[in-house]
This record gives structure tokens, sequence and C-alpha cells, in this order.
């Protein structure tokens, strides 16, 4: 961080006075002047929060991505059926046992089995052969959309949330002052903070794994140089195997997390394999922060797009992604 | 870097087979000039179900699989984006030539609207390839792919331009000299006449200095860069001349259906062409027509067939899914590969051409 700003002053001031703005932005209480330009402070709060819990959901399904690709130099494109596949598991837990804890164990484990039965079965016998992997990811996810939609029909399923997580809880921002002098607080759904912070629990459990863990220091020597890790006596086929069944893991949590959020139907596979795309393009191919800071971006890109510009949302998302490979091709906070 | 070698090993057959003389190796061929004739007197044949639910439409996927094949086999640049080009330039159509949504087609004449909705998607597709030539082989998957579907949900956002999720219909087509060339027959030959001009265009490509420096790019960039060749410039042209031969294609399928929408462009149609890129075989022009025509055929009649032998008629992505993996699998370039295996496996061994690495 200090480097950071003794290298790039004048960036680091930017992006300081950007933080400082957002900050009074989302704790003042707006002047009647700005609140005439851009709209309500209640709904720019609202969809400043739906897109950090956007983001946390984005950064579940590309964590598993990006660690997998980071490792394996494989581009799963098959990641977003793991996510609906997770999904539809959890919501066949959730609705036959009504436990919600319960559809994220099975659906984790499920899905993570079915990581184990690629990585084993399918990648490991064209290891280095990028391409082909690739190509064989689409494949596979054209196979397990139609599986999919053959079991699971073309209908919308919502994961019934929790009655101890239903409703709305009342946060300490002011949205306004009442004409009274009294103050309005903003009320926001518990169940997406409770899912945020469990995406932000996770994250910071996967980066102390990686940064704190033996298992990490292997993992990262894995990305950083697979071939001479594998000299060293490492057995990486079992850490490849490992990484596998995490990061689909990972995207089976993320299914019920999308569950719950939104829905799951056919098409919302392909929907976050390209949030999952965008994200790591730019956050950083296989890093992890870079995995974070890219689903913020986009989560809220996303969100505050579709209240202010709907019609151009997507566009706003893609011209980050745009903005980010003319600035820094590697992404935003990828080392090469 | 280990992205090369991937090219490398793909397109080793066919860098064997293809002799150094600049010659069209097609004209001795005698199977090329049956294919040729029987493809002119096809109206003779087929009636117009056949004529244009399947010829035409095999010839038009496969021009933009061609587009694709030019990045892919002779760049080593696997674009998922070319289906993409081929929309834009079919929306292009429709926005500025007759359609039925008067309050958003400009209404200008064919000649006039063609042309401008090829230079627009040549463009599109120039600055999607410079964008996707900053980074390497495989995110160039990824980044056209984010194109492709950024454009597809676009469209369905966008009413002012794009008409959101119904698309723009009625879409007029070209009628001069007293012809109506939607017509079932004309309509043939144009589709014809375009992919035939674009098949012979990828083939002189391949063998004119700018075909054989991208070849050079695809197998080591780095040489290629130290030798005084400009790699990104290649790299960018050859999006350049992809994307005109998809736009053209996206213009010949705007006619053909008359109208343009979302679904036309979605994601998985996006993948379709590279599947059908792949199962053809993606180290010759031909390649993309065997494939388009496979799955032409797999696409019409997979549901009648399914039923008939006793399951779902609607697992035709199942199949398509299936199949697909199966040539990944096992042959790495497709049809054209099992065929050129099975003629070789025909042939005594020792005529059979040096499998080592011709170039690098």
């Amino acid at each position: 961080m200090t480097r950071f700003v003794e290298r790039h002053p004048a960036r680091a001031l930017i992006v300081i006075i950007a933080i400082a703005l957002a900050l009074w932005l989302i704790f003042a209480v707006w002047p009647p002047g700005l609140e005439d330009a851009i709209g309500r402070k209640r709904v720019f709060l609202n969809a400043v929060f739906n897109g950090i819990t956007l983001g946390g959901l984005y950064f579940l399904v590309a964590s598993g991505f990006t660690l997998i690709f980071g490792l394996m130099r494989n581009v799963n494109l098959a990641h977003g059926s793991l996510y609906l596949f997770g999904g539809y598991v959890g919501y066949a837990i959730s609705a036959s046992t009504g436990s919600w804890i319960l559809s994220f164990i099975i659906a984790f484990i499920l899905t993570a089995l079915v990581g184990v039965l690629l990585q084993v079965v399918v990648f490991r016998r064209m290891e280095g052969q990028d391409l082909r992997q690739t190509m064989v990811t689409i494949g596979l996810s054209i196979v397990f959309a139609d599986l999919m939609l053959w079991a699971c029909g073309a209908d919308f399923y919502q994961i019934q949330t929790p009655n101890w997580l239903i409703g709305p809880i009342e946060l300490p921002l002011i949205t306004a002052i009442k004409s009274s002098g009294e103050p309005v607080y903003l009320r926001y759904p518990l169940v997406r903070l409770v899912i945020f912070a469990a995406s932000v629990v996770i994250g910071v459990a996967m980066w102390l794994a990686l940064n704190r863990t033996r298992m990490g220091m292997i993992i990262r020597a894995g990305v950083d140089d697979r071939d001479i890790l594998a000299a060293t006596g490492v057995r990486i086929q079992v850490v490849f195997v490992l990484v596998f069944a995490l990061g689909a893991g990972l995207a089976g949590i993320a299914g019920v997390v999308g569950g719950t959020f939104q829905s799951l139907s056919p098409g919302e596979d392909i929907r976050f394999l390209l949030a999952s795309l965008v994200v790591v393009i730019v956050g950083g191919m296989g890093s992890i922060p870079g995995a974070a800071l890219g689903a913020l971006i986009i989560g809220l890109a996303e969100q505050l797009g579709s209240v202010y510009i709907p019609t151009y949302a997507i566009v706003v998302t893609f011209l980050i992604m745009v903005l980010v490979l003319a600035v820094r091709p590697q992404g935003l906070l990828a080392r090469r | 870097m280990s992205v090369t070698h991937d090219a490398r090993v793909q397109v080793r057959p066919a860098t064997a087979q293809r002799p150094t003389a600049r010659a069209w190796p097609d004209i001795n061929n005698p199977a090329a000039w049956i294919v040729a004739v029987i493809l002119l007197i096809m109206p003779l044949i087929a009636n117009g179900f056949f004529l244009i639910e399947i010829f035409a439409t095999t010839l038009i996927l496969g021009t933009i699989a061609l587009s694709l094949m030019l990045l892919a086999g002779y760049g080593g640049m696997v674009s998922l984006m070319q289906l993409t080009i081929a929309g834009f330039a079919a929306y292009m159509v429709a926005v500025f030539g007759v359609s039925g949504n008067a309050n958003i087609s400009l209404g200008w004449p064919w000649w006039l609207a063609v042309p401008m909705a090829l230079a627009l998607a040549t463009m599109f597709g120039t600055l999607g390839g410079a964008l996707a030539v900053r980074t390497e082989g495989i995110y160039t998957i990824m980044i056209t792919l984010a194109i492709g579907a950024a454009f597809y949900y676009f469209t369905n956002q966008n009413w002012a331009i794009f008409n959101g999720h119904t698309g723009i219909n009625t879409v007029s087509t070209p009628h001069f000299w007293g012809v109506n060339w939607r017509a079932d027959i004309p309509f043939y030959y144009i589709v014809l006449a375009v992919a035939a001009l674009c098949y012979f265009a990828v083939e002189y490509v391949s063998r004119a200095p700018f075909g054989m420096a991208l070849q050079g790019v695809r197998d080591n960039p780095r040489r290629m860069a130290a030798l005084g060749f400009n790699v990104n410039a290649h790299r960018v042209a050859a999006y350049a001349v992809a994307s005109f031969i998809a736009g053209l294609a996206g213009v010949l399928q705007v006619w053909n259906y008359r109208q343009i929408s979302p679904g036309s462009v979605s994601v998985g149609a996006c993948i379709d062409v590279l599947i059908i890129a792949v199962v053809g075989g993606i180290t010759r022009p031909i390649g993309p027509y065997i494939g388009a025509l496979v799955f032409v055929l797999l696409r019409t009649f997979a549901l009648d067939f399914l039923i008939k032998i006793g399951l779902d008629g609607n697992r035709f992505r199942l199949l398509i899914g299936l199949g697909f993996l199966a040539i990944v699998f096992w042959s790495s370039d497709g049809v054209i590969g099992l065929w050129q295996r099975w003629r070789q496996s025909q042939r005594p061994a020792a005529s059979r051409p040096g499998g080592g690495r011709g170039h690098g």
C-alpha cells in the first residue's frame, strides 16, 4: 500500500479523493440540491448495498474460477454450470429438508465431487493443452446445461430464505431527515447482509489459507511455477484435485446464495460465467484479492448502472473491462 | 507461451499435407470439382426447403465459422465473437435499411445500407480484435466471449437502436433487375457466390505474404517480432479480414430470416460457431463448411431421429455437446482430421508425409 502511494502519488490521491467522496455520499445527509440532481439518497444507498452484496456473490463464483485458472491454467468455462448445479442441489435439499445451512454443505460437497471427477477423468488427460482444455469445458458446459434442463425443466426456482433471516434490518445510515427533524434510517434485507458477511469471511479465510499455511504455500508456488513445484517432490496431482474441488465447491455455494438472492433458471449459468469472466479480467487472472476487487467494482457498476442509466447498464460493465484491458491488460491486481 | 505449443499441435497435420508450392490445391482435385458442380446445380436437385433451410443456411453458418477458422487456424486466436460481428452487421442492415419497425430503420436502399453495415461491422470487429490482441491465447477466448455476451445483453436492454428483445422484424430484401433476390433460387446463388468468394479469399490469404506472416506469428510470435514483423498489426489485420467475412455472412443471414433479434446473437449461438469450426476442422477453409453441414443436418433432423430411436427429441443440444466433446477428445482437427487419418491409413506407410514439426 505504501509502495503504491510512493510510486504513484497522483493516482493515490485520486483514489483517496474518490473513496472520501464515496464515504461522504454514503454517510452524510444529502443537501437538497444534490437530491434534486441525482434523486433520493435511499435509492442510491440501496443501489450501493445491492452492488456490494452482489459483488460478494460474484466474488464467490469468481474466486473459484480464478483459483483454478491460476494453478492449472485451465479456463473452466463450465464454471457457470457448476454454479447452477450447486443452486439446483441447494434448492432440492432446502425444499426437502427445510434446512438452509444443510443445503450449503450438500451443495459444496456435491459440486466439489463433480470438480474432482472433472479433474481426474477429463483434465488430467490433457494437461498442458490449455486450448483443448478450454474447448472441452465448453463442450461440458453445453452437456451440463442440457442435462440440467432435462432434469429441472425451464422453471424458475427460488430457495426459501430461512425464517430467522427474513425481513429488513435498520442500519445506522440516515437516508433523509423528516420535516419533524426525525432522521429516517436505511432498512435493508438482513439475508443479503449475512450472505455478504459470509462471503467476506470465506474470502479472508481463503486469503489466510493461501498466505499462512503450508498448503497455501504449495498452491502459491504452483501458481508461480508448477513444473519446479512438481520437481521438488510435491504430489502436484493431489494439489490439483484439491484446488479443483475447492473452486468447484465455492461455485456450488455461490449457486445456493444466488438461488436465495435471485432465482435459478437455465441461462443463469452463462450469466454467472460471464460475470466471473469480467470480474477476473478486471481484477487479474489467478489473484484472489483481484477477484475481490473486480467483484466489488463489477457489482457496484452493475447495480448503480441499472439505477441511473438503465438501458446502458451492461455497457458500463463492459466499458470498465475495456478500460482495464487498455490500461492494464493483465488486470488490476495481477502481478505479471 | 504454452498456447503457441497448442496451436502447433493442432496445425501439424495440415502443414505436413500442404504442398509448399503456391498453387491452388483444389484445381487438381476431382472431388472438389464434383462438389462445385453439385453446388451449382443444386436448385435442380433440391426443393425450396432443402435449398434454403439446409444448404443456404449451411453456407451462411459455414462462412461465419470460416472467419473463425481464419483467425484460429492461421492466427492461433480463437475468437468467440465472430457471430456477434455477423449479428452486428445484420442489425445494421436492419437499422439502416427498410424494415417493419419504421421508427428505428432509416430506410436507406440496400446498396447503401449493406456497405454501411459491412464497414461498421468490420470496424466493430477490428476494435474488438484490437482489444483481444492485448492479451494472448486462452485470454482471447474469454475476452471475445465477454464481448459477445455484452453485445447480447446490450441488444436485449437497448430499445432505441436494437428494439430490445423483440428485435427488428420484416427486414426488406433486395429487389432489382426484375428479380426478387430473396426468392429461393436467386438467394441460394447469392449465398453460394458469397460463400465461394470468401472461401477462395481465405485460401488466397493463407498463401499470400500476409497469411504466411500470420501463420508465422501464430507459431512463434517472438521470432516474427525479431524478424521485424509487427505482430499485433498482423493480428489486428486478421481480425479485420475475418470481421468483413463475418459481416458478409451476417447480411445474408438477416436477408434469409428477414428479421434479427437478440436470440440470434446469444452466447449459445456464439459457441455454436466455435463448435461448427472445431467439428469441421480449423486447419483448412473447407472445414467450417463441413462442420456447418453436420450441424445444420443435426439441428434439423435430430428431433425426428431421436424420437425414431425412442429418445426425447429435445435433447438435440446434448447430442451436439457430446459430439463436440468426442471430436475434441479424439481428433483435434475435426472431421477433416479423421478423414485425413483414414486416408493415410489406407496408404502404404512409406508414402506417408512426415508428421514431424514442419516449422518452428
